[in-house]
């Protein structure tokens, strides 16, 4: 198993290796020592790597990542997999602000709690946030799934499009057309899938909530300006 | 006695004209602030107020059909691994797939690909055909991330991260739902129809630091191989040119409020920002404080329509200029042929400027394909290259009368201002005297 060790290798030959795939490769397993909170590592993998990073990185780790299996053996800063395309980012410990802004794809995992603006803009990801995440989480959300086991933070879900967000426990305040909706037999569905792939165990989906777009804004009407 | 008050002609107000008067009844009629495409239309201080000197006593020209003057311009030379050559310093600033029909993009990119410059992409991302057809093509990276993916992002020529732009610095965008197709809505991951928001700030930084680390991250997506340009409009040209040569710019673009837009109020367009004149120099004394001048390139834009103010833009420190609305004009935006139905929108050729309704009769900034199937991309791209190329021939011109033999040499020593303002923005003397308000004393 190649291993890159950050305390004495840069982060541009790490990187560059990680793009750097022969096809058919058979080692696909790397090891990345000694992040020490660096930014942006293994990011713009485009290879269905399988990357463990053994400590806390900076921001942006697995940035644009497609395919590519990334845990994180500790924090991430911000930006956590910031427009994913595909595979698989978990990060064990808590995320900060913007974890998976963007993201188009692929599977954002956070065991820990996550801060404001989680899954902001989000394009087709699915995020699960093992603990709680912060205001403006899935502002102007998109498309795919953010998934919380714990409590959400003010204005969540604010200016939502099409994502949908499930949450387990409170939400401190729902932002500007954004609205509790019901959980119906596609939505348990869709909630298990989730958190089957998350390796969540011991919840049932009938424990969340769901909140999607009144859709009252995708048209501007000057009679919902307050709501602006 | 009666009193007898003779009648004068009507006067109007000069503070409630016609045009203020039409738009109070457009509000109260709509309820709505009134949204447009394009730049500022007021007038301001322009490159208009600026005159070369020309070659005399103590200045030796060039002859213009034997001597040469280099027109071509490295962009990216600070950190990239392939900065881009482009063989003339005008390039097509970014519009939007959305904005902007197929075939106009298209044409851009034969174009510019046929004088041999850039053309940028814009919120949207990045068409197949648009790559296709440019040569060397900058794809923009902007708030809303649409289209945004790693693959288009390695296959552009260089990066251009946009911040601001000089129409509505600081505002984001919104493109109307008439003007959402499927293939628009499916490019921007959104539902036909809606009215589509873009956001008017990034979603994953904040400020010039975070902006240096998502530089490195987006530098190591792609092994540090694109130039990364960073766009701002023209709202506090010193420091925010100083700031992204912190931030680690290969490029800064320079937008001042003259530069078009697809779609913002027009009390945005008008009201906000600083003319592209008053930006150049404070820009360049940045660069030239840090001494990066000529190490960061400069790109000007904001109201370039001939080769004179290429000329003048390029004396005043810039390495090169970009142009949109001049580009559409080329492509055959607000064409007098279409002179009737520009009346049935309630216009004319030349004032046409409701980008965002999607229903241009030349077919440029629409997505109808029966109005889009009016441009010819490679009639409309020919007459873009035939206008960039006189546009350079103009500034050669210049150039060689001032006695250079490339524009990158031309110097504000070349030039002198008609009017005060002009004078004190360029920090060039005002004609006829050594004066420069705010450097020295008349």
């Amino acid at each position: 198993m190649p291993t890159f060790d950050l305390a004495t290798s840069e982060l541009r030959d790490l990187n560059s290796a990680l793009h750097s795939i022969p096809a058919g490769a058979n080692d696909l397993e790397y090891e990345i020592l000694n992040p020490r909170g660096s930014h942006a590592v293994a990011v713009g993998c485009s290879h269905p790597l399988n990357i463990s990073v053994m400590g806390p990185v900076g921001y942006y780790c697995g940035g644009m990542n497609s395919e590519a299996t990334i845990s994180v053996k500790g924090s991430a800063g911000p930006g956590v997999a910031e427009n994913m395309m595909s595979g698989m980012v978990v990060i064990e410990g808590d995320a900060s602000q913007y974890a998976g802004a963007t993201g188009r794809g692929g599977m954002l995992v956070i065991r820990g709690n996550a801060a404001s603006r989680c899954g902001i803009s989000m394009k087709g990801i699915d995020i699960v946030v093992e603990g709680n995440i912060g205001h403006m989480s899935a502002f102007m959300g998109q498309s795919g799934n953010l998934v919380v086991l714990g409590d959400a933070g003010e204005a969540l879900g604010d200016s939502l499009y099409e994502a949908k967000i499930f949450v387990r426990g409170t939400v401190k305040s729902l932002g500007a057309d954004c609205i509790e909706k019901e959980m119906r037999p596609e939505h348990h569905e869709l909630l298990a899938s989730l958190l089957q792939k998350a390796g969540v165990t011991g919840v049932e989906t009938s424990e969340f909530k769901r909140y999607g777009s009144a859709r009252t804004l995708y048209n501007f009407d000057i009679d919902n300006a307050d709501a602006y | 006695m009666t009193y007898h008050n003779p009648r004068t002609p009507p006067r109007k107000s000069w503070t409630f004209d016609d045009q203020t008067l039409a738009e109070i009844r457009r509000a109260a009629a709509t309820g709505i602030y009134d949204i447009r495409g394009a730049g500022a239309k007021r007038k301001l201080p322009h490159f208009d107020d600026l005159l070369f000197l020309g070659a005399s006593m103590s200045r030796y020209p060039l002859e213009g059909y034997r001597e040469r003057c280099d027109t071509s311009v490295d962009l990216g030379t600070r950190y990239a691994k392939k900065p881009i050559r482009l063989k003339i310093p005008i390039t097509i600033a970014g519009m939007s797939f959305g904005a902007l029909s197929g075939n106009a993009k298209e044409a851009l990119g034969r174009g510019a690909s046929a004088a041999g410059t850039s053309t940028t992409t814009g919120d949207g991302g990045m068409t197949d055909e648009e790559r296709g057809h440019s040569e060397t093509l900058v794809y923009q990276y902007l708030p809303s991330r649409y289209g945004m993916n790693p693959t288009d992002l390695r296959r552009a020529d260089a990066i251009e991260i946009v911040v601001g732009q000089g129409a509505k610095p600081g505002g984001g965008g919104m493109l109307l739902g008439q003007k959402i197709s499927d293939r628009v809505a499916q490019m921007r991951t959104l539902p036909k129809g809606i009215d589509q928001r873009s956001a008017c700030r990034h979603p994953d930084w904040t400020g010039p630091d975070d902006l240096e680390i998502k530089i490195l991250e987006i530098r190591e997506i792609t092994d540090w191989e694109k130039p990364i340009y960073i766009k701002v409009g023209g709202a506090r040209p010193y420091y925010d040119t100083a700031l992204a040569v912190k931030a680690g710019a290969d490029v800064v673009v320079l937008d001042g409020m003259q530069g078009g837009t697809a779609a913002t109020q027009d009390v945005f367009i008008e009201n906000v920002g600083q003319p592209t004149l008053a930006c150049i120099r404070p820009a360049v004394q940045a660069l030239q404080d840090l001494g990066m001048h000529r190490k960061v390139q400069l790109i000007v834009s904001g109201g370039i329509r001939s080769g004179a103010d290429v000329a003048k833009a390029m004396a005043l420190g810039a390495d090169a200029v970009s142009i949109g609305s001049a580009a559409m004009v080329a492509l055959g935006d607000n064409d007098p042929q279409y002179e009737e139905e520009y009346n049935r929108l309630g216009t004319t050729a030349g004032a046409y400027d409701d980008w965002h309704e999607g229903k241009d009769p030349a077919g440029i900034t629409t997505q109808d394909p029966e109005l889009a199937s009016r441009l010819d991309p490679v009639a409309a791209g020919r007459r873009l290259a035939n206008y960039l190329k006189v546009m350079t021939l103009e500034a050669q011109t210049i150039a060689r009368a001032c006695g250079h033999n490339d524009l990158h040499n031309l110097e504000p020593e070349d030039l002198c201002a008609l009017t005060i303002e002009a004078a004190a923005m360029a920090q060039v003397p005002l004609a006829g005297t050594d004066w420069i308000p705010g450097k020295n004393r008349f």
